[in-house]
This record gives C-alpha cells, sequence and structure tokens, in this order.
C-alpha cells in the first residue's frame, strides 16, 4: 500500500519536473503591468503596450522564446535577483543607484518626466523653461529648481515608489516637500483626481494618458525633466553575471534599431518617436 | 546575508514601529467602543436593532481588510459630494483612513467577542444580584460587564495581535508604518530578506508583550 502511494507521488513531482523544464529554454521577462503606455493591461487582463510588443520584437532577434510575467513594481529588481524572471522591461531608467545590483543594456527608449496637477491648481501657470537637463546644469537650471522650490513648499508631493521620481524628490533640488509615495501609477493618479495630492510627478505620458482614458482635467505643470536622477534612459534590467544574456539584448537592440522596429512601435504607444 | 544592512535598518524600523503602535492603539480604543456597542445592540431583543448589529459584523467580518481599506481610502476619495463636506477634512488624511477602517473591523470582531462572553454568564450571577434588591442596570454595568471582559480576555488577545498585524496594511495607503518603512528601505537596497527579517523580528517582539500582558491580566483576574 505504502509503496503504491510512494509511487503515485513520486510520478507526480517527476512530471511537474518535466513540466518545468519545458519552459527552461524560455527567456522570462519581467514586467508590471500598470504604467501605460509602457506597459499595462487590456480589459481582459492580456499585459499590452509599448515594451511587451517590444519584448516579443526583441526574442525574434535573440532567437529564442520569450515569456512576460507580471510582477509588483516595488518588488521588481528583487525578483530578477532572485530568478523569477530573466530580464525587466517596465519603463526602468538605467541609474546608478539600480546599477550597483543589476546591469543595463543600453536604452531602448527615453522620455521626460513632468509634474501635473487638477485644472485650477495655483501651480498653473509657474514661470519655467519648457524643460530642463540636470546633468546639463546651469544657471537657467538653478533658477528653474530655485521657482520650484518655492512653488513646492508645504504642498503635497506624489509619486510612485522606487522611481526615479522619488529620486528627484528626495535629492533636495526643490527643497522640503512633503512627500507621498505610492504602490502604483494608478493610486498616485486617483489622489491627484480626489485631491489629496496638490502636485504629483511621474513620465509625462502617464498623466496625457491617465488624463485622456478619464476624462478628468489632469495638466502638466513646469518643465519636463531629464539627466541627473533622471537616468539615462530605459534599459532592459539583467542579472549581473548573466553576462551572455545582456550581450544577446545589446545586439537585438542595436539590430531593432537599425531596422525602425523600436521607432515604429514607440511611435504606435506613445503617439509620438520615444525611441533612443 | 548583508548584515550591515541589519543594523544600519534596525532604528529606522523601529522609529515605524512607533506609528505601527500607534494605529494600533487608537484603533482598538475606538474599536473597544464600538464592540461594546454593538454587542450590547446584539444582545437587544428587538429584531430590528439585532439584525442592524448582526449586519454590521457580518459584513466587517466576512470581507478582507485590505478591501475595507481600499474602499475607505480610494472609494470614497472618488466620491465628489464628499470632498466638498466637512468629513473630507479627516478623509483627505490617510492616517484617519486607516484608523477609521482597523476601529470599524476590529469593532465588529471585538463585538462578537463582547456578545458571546455575555452569553456565557451564568443566570444564577444575575439572579443573585436580583435577589439581593440590586437594580438590573447596577447588575449590568458591575456584574455583567465586568466578568463578560473577564471571560473575553483570551479571545481580546488573539484580536489584539490579529489587528497589530494587520496595520501592516496600513503601507497600503502611504503611511510610513513598519512595514512602509520596510519597504522603502528595499526600494533603494533591494534586499528584501534582511529588511524583512528585522521588520518580522520586531513584530514578533511586539507580539511577545501582548502576549505576556493578556496572560498577566487573565491570571490576575482569574475567578480561582
Amino acid at each position: 500500500m505504502m509503496n503504491k502511494f510512494k509511487k503515485i507521488i513520486f510520478s507526480v513531482l517527476f512530471s511537474l519536473l518535466i513540466i518545468g523544464n519545458v519552459n527552461a529554454d524560455k527567456i522570462k521577462i519581467g514586467t508590471e503591468g500598470a504604467y501605460p503606455p509602457w506597459n499595462s493591461k487590456d480589459a481582459s487582463g492580456k499585459l499590452i503596450g509599448f515594451e511587451v510588443e517590444l519584448a516579443y520584437t526583441l526574442c525574434r532577434y535573440i532567437g529564442q522564446q520569450c515569456e512576460i510575467v507580471e510582477q509588483d513594481w516595488d518588488g521588481m529588481i528583487p525578483a530578477l535577483i532572485m530568478r523569477k524572471f530573466d530580464a525587466i522591461m517596465a519603463g526602468m531608467s538605467i541609474t546608478a543607484e539600480r546599477q550597483k545590483a543589476i546591469s543595463f543594456s543600453q536604452g531602448y527608449a527615453d522620455e521626460v518626466a513632468s509634474l501635473a496637477v487638477m485644472k485650477g491648481s495655483d501651480l498653473e501657470g509657474m514661470d519655467t523653461p519648457e524643460g530642463i537637463n540636470l546633468t546639463l546644469g546651469g544657471s537657467g537650471v538653478k533658477k528653474t529648481l530655485k521657482t520650484l522650490t518655492g512653488a513646492l513648499a508645504g504642498k503635497t508631493v506624489c509619486t510612485q515608489t522606487a522611481t526615479i521620481h522619488q529620486n528627484f524628490l528626495e535629492s533636495g533640488d526643490v527643497g522640503k516637500i512633503n512627500l507621498r509615495t505610492y504602490k502604483t501609477q494608478d493610486e498616485v493618479n486617483l489622489d491627484l483626481a480626489s485631491g489629496r495630492c496638490d502636485v504629483a510627478l511621474a513620465a509625462a505620458v502617464a498623466f496625457t494618458d491617465y488624463a485622456e482614458k478619464s476624462g478628468k482635467p489632469v495638466v502638466l505643470v513646469g518643465p519636463t525633466f531629464s539627466g541627473g536622477a533622471f537616468g539615462n534612459g530605459v534599459g532592459v534590467g539583467i542579472r549581473k553575471d548573466d553576462t551572455e544574456l545582456l550581450k544577446a539584448f545589446n545586439k537585438a537592440i542595436e539590430k531593432a534599431r537599425k531596422n525602425g522596429d523600436i521607432s515604429r512601435i514607440a511611435t504606435k504607444w506613445f503617439g509620438f518617436d520615444a525611441s533612443m | 546575508m548583508d548584515l550591515e544592512l541589519m543594523i544600519n535598518s534596525f532604528p529606522k524600523l523601529l522609529n515605524a514601529a512607533v506609528i505601527t503602535l500607534k494605529l494600533l492603539s487608537v484603533s482598538l480604543i475606538i474599536g473597544l467602543f464600538i464592540g461594546l456597542f454593538f454587542a450590547i445592540l446584539r444582545l437587544n431583543k428587538n429584531i430590528f436593532i439585532n439584525r442592524f448589529a448582526y449586519g454590521y459584523s457580518y459584513v466587517f467580518r466576512g470581507t478582507p481588510l485590505l478591501v475595507q481599506i481600499f474602499i475607505i481610502y480610494f472609494g470614497l476619495g472618488q466620491i465628489e459630494y464628499l470632498r466638498s463636506t466637512v468629513l473630507w477634512v479627516i478623509l483627505k488624511e490617510p492616517y484617519w483612513c486607516a484608523i477609521i477602517a482597523f476601529a470599524l473591523n476590529t469593532g465588529a470582531y471585538t463585538s462578537e467577542i463582547l456578545r458571546s462572553a455575555f452569553q456565557t454568564i451564568k443566570p444564577g450571577i444575575i439572579e443573585a444580584g436580583k435577589s439581593l434588591g440590586i437594580s438590573s442596570k447596577v447588575i449590568f454595568y458591575k456584574i455583567q460587564i465586568p466578568i463578560a471582559i473577564r471571560q473575553s480576555l483570551p479571545a481580546y488577545g488573539n484580536e489584539i495581535i490579529l489587528m497589530m498585524k494587520g496595520t501592516s496594511l496600513a503601507s497600503t495607503v502611504t503611511i510610513m508604518d513598519l512595514t512602509g518603512v520596510a519597504k522603502y528601505i528595499i526600494s533603494t537596497t533591494f534586499k528584501p530578506i534582511e529588511v524583512f527579517i528585522v521588520a518580522g523580528g520586531i513584530y514578533l517582539f511586539m507580539t511577545f508583550i501582548i502576549h505576556n500582558v493578556i496572560k498577566f491580566l487573565e491570571k490576575k483576574y482569574s475567578f480561582n
């Protein structure tokens, strides 16, 4: 009796092992599925967006099958390190801080950050240049940051947790603010609309996408941001010891760029060419 | 294992544990009053009052605490009318939204604990009071309530510990409690195991204290 029982258990475990192995040669790519238009989900729960489409294109160039898996943003890098998947494509900007933990491929897209408020806010009509690059610096940038410091003083500023936007708001460049961080961009949008947040910071397209889909009067204010804490474009995150995969992705991105695939997919999802 | 990170994050997490304890104690105090109120309603013979109290505890015990927080925080925030009322002063703050959710939740459980404690009081005790000519009001406040509280201590101790762990959900509405700060440290160090072990250790220590306080009270007020 016991023997039979053992046999059943053993065969079940064995078949699980085989099933597990079928997927072993697929590249698993982690994405958030909650940051449109970079990556999101359609009504049926299927992952869609710029990076989902780009991931399948890159895998075709690499010549391997891919599987895209969903992962909450705040656990993205730990999940990569713990081998839940092999690569991150989740609108993750290349920053020095993240590069201490993981490697990045060359950037495939870049896109500016912006502050947003609800229509009628007293922050509307701030006197700033259209965009500032924190890496370039200069007196113009300094003056703009000073204007922002004054405007944001005492305001509740909201942003998604563990993002370049949080890094910037904590850098002290805009003085001491009342910062609130959220697990997802959706929640930031909800609290911006409800009035709990006076102003929010994220990728500019995240706000325009929300304004378009929800019909809420969300407007961009102040300059657009790039450089410095905002990193050097968005790349594929890969484990440090996975040098083979890093090479493969770099080659694939190179090819996809030359063939115009990245531009085409970016234009389709962003409405403008965000490729780099 | 990054021991240095564990040692460095310990004081930050300990500070955050103060927020956790604040959330816990405020919601427990409010919840105890809510619970007592609804337990008394449950003992009422009027079927409407009884059903109303039962409905309250049924809804709050039958839905996840996370859903309750989200409905109160994100759900009520969507109602435009509410935003123009005085209520918004309270509902605007994540801290008070969490307190409301926790208090209503623990209130529902507490009402059930107290109700069953009231029902275990032997009729002989009440009859003894009556035969001594004590009014039923005094019997209720001086005999029934103290006995019910003593009877419910073990179950209520469990509820406190459950609620203490439940406060970790406050981090989902931007509150920097113990779990919130742990997540924040992880978001910059990318090392969840080390930080969560320290945070878990602090939770465990708080459970240890609560458990022993309840045990002491049980002994002190035992009938033997």
